[in-house]
């Protein structure tokens, strides 16, 4: 079938982790915030393919890996609408939506640069204060942000 | 993490606000009770500010507490390249409470975090100064008798200035009508607008200081506006005194009103207004003693109610 091979052209994964639905333009955010550049593990990453729901969609794959939650809840930040399955022998054990926790610690730098958090060698922590647009705010200088545009470590 | 410390004025309460200004009118009473006896208070200024720390260190000093601490970054091991982190935990080991004031905005917070000794905070940044807000309310209250129903306008830079931000949010649970007074390039964000609005809180907005506007106040809260707030000199030239406060112009105003500024003042209040009976400014910051005698007997868990008579 056709989408059999739409499939194959990202490679079919025997077991681990398959990000998909990310925004086209939220991909490498991702990638960078599950840390995909320091493993050793087989990773397919895909972008700009079709998507009914986002025009282009990016989408990852990543062999014999689980991420914990509060990981994969991160992505959230950027793609609010990815979908996480998690693959067993070829098959698709689970398939569930990222859920955007309510604090935010670490991986989103405050760009207020008077902000604490910018001249301490310490982890940065927002509260979303708006779950439509994914508006958070530092809890430290109060500065708020939209996801979009937030600096990502 | 110490429960008692004050970072925001927003971390309290409508109860809790009052409760600060019952107290701080006990300490207008009572002004020397010596309750801090053995206590020792940390003043630690990252960055200057003599007025703020001379009335904290009264406030310690009239209630029989000792005072350690630095006036100016320079001075301290910050300048050596220490931790905000390493400051807070030493002088943890020392005092019962540490007031500060730092550049850098969260830096309350984030010392509340690093120790179990309460953290009043001073003022950091362009952020939060909840000392100023609360010898504001009780400068409010005591000048009008209460704080509900109330019409404050606020003059200046009302983009800019954290003073008039941190009052807006606690008058909230007042009832207020705000009048914003202001350029167009200093009006009130719209981040504080959609407060009101979420709190059904009345504000008018007005880019002239009218007649109407003074003579419908309760408050007139005037700020100064500063040059460097201005991309461009000649717009600053334009409204610098556009927001001037002269006596004559508070012939129209009721006879409660009464004229706040959180000092310095430079030319947006007329000398000529010191004389007027309305112009409350100077006592307003002398009413700052008080708010902070109470708000730190609040961080220590004193409950100075109970000690009438004690003196």
């Amino acid at each position: 079938m056709n989408t059999d091979k739409k499939e194959l052209a990202v490679a079919a994964l025997r077991c681990g982790t398959v990000i998909d639905h990310i925004p086209s333009s939220a991909l490498f955010k991702a990638v960078k915030i599950l840390g995909i550049e320091n493993m050793d593990k087989y990773v397919t990453i895909g972008n700009n393919l079709s998507s009914h729901k986002l025009g282009t969609k990016g989408i990852i794959k990543i062999a014999d890996v689980e991420f914990p939650e509060s990981i994969l809840n991160r992505i959230a930040l950027i793609a609010p609408h990815a979908k996480v399955n998690i693959i067993r022998d070829f098959n698709v054990v689970e398939k569930r939506p990222i859920k955007l926790p309510d604090t935010i610690v670490g991986i989103v730098r405050c760009a207020n640069p008077k902000c604490i958090t910018n001249n301490e060698p310490m982890r940065t922590r927002f509260t979303v204060v708006n779950r439509n647009d994914v508006t958070i705010r530092c809890d430290y200088c109060g500065h708020t942000v939209k996801s979009d545009d937030a600096i990502i470590d | 993490m110490n429960s008692n410390s004050l970072v925001s004025i927003n971390d309290i309460s409508r109860d809790e606000i009052l409760d600060l200004i019952e107290r701080a009118r006990f300490f207008e009473e009572h002004p020397n009770h010596k309750i801090l006896d053995g206590k020792v208070v940390a003043t630690l200024f990252f960055e200057p500010s003599t007025r703020t720390r001379l009335s904290f260190e009264t406030a310690v000093n009239r209630l029989g507490g000792r005072v350690i601490g630095f006036s100016d970054a320079s001075t301290s091991s910050s300048s050596k390249g220490e931790s905000l982190k390493d400051t807070i935990m030493m002088v943890s080991n020392y005092v019962d409470l540490i007031v500060m004031r730092h550049y850098l905005e969260g830096a309350a917070r984030y010392a509340t975090e690093v120790t179990d000794t309460p953290v009043i905070n001073a003022g950091d940044g362009a952020n939060q100064h909840p000392s100023q807000t609360m010898l504001d309310l009780y400068s409010i209250s005591k000048t009008q008798g209460t704080l509900n129903d109330l019409t404050i306008t606020m003059v200046g830079d009302l983009k800019y200035g954290r003073t008039v931000h941190s009052l807006l949010m606690a008058m909230q649970y007042f009832n207020p009508t705000f009048h914003f007074v202001a350029c167009p390039e200093l009006q009130m964000p719209k981040e504080y607008k959609e407060f009101c609005d979420l709190h059904g809180i009345k504000y008018y907005e007005h880019t002239e200081f009218s007649p109407e506007v003074i003579a419908a106040s309760d408050i007139l809260y005037m700020t100064r506006v500063q040059r460097e707030r201005f991309s461009d000199l000649m717009e600053y030239e334009k409204v610098k005194n556009l927001y001037t406060l002269r006596n004559s112009m508070l012939d129209v105003a009721k006879d409660n009103l009464r004229v706040l500024h959180p000092l310095p003042r430079v030319n947006e209040i007329d000398r000529d207004v010191d004389d007027n009976p309305k112009a409350y400014y100077f006592e307003q910051a002398r009413n700052g003693l008080f708010a902070r005698q109470a708000i730190i007997c609040k961080a220590l868990g004193i409950d100075v109610l109970n000690l009438k008579g004690d003196e």
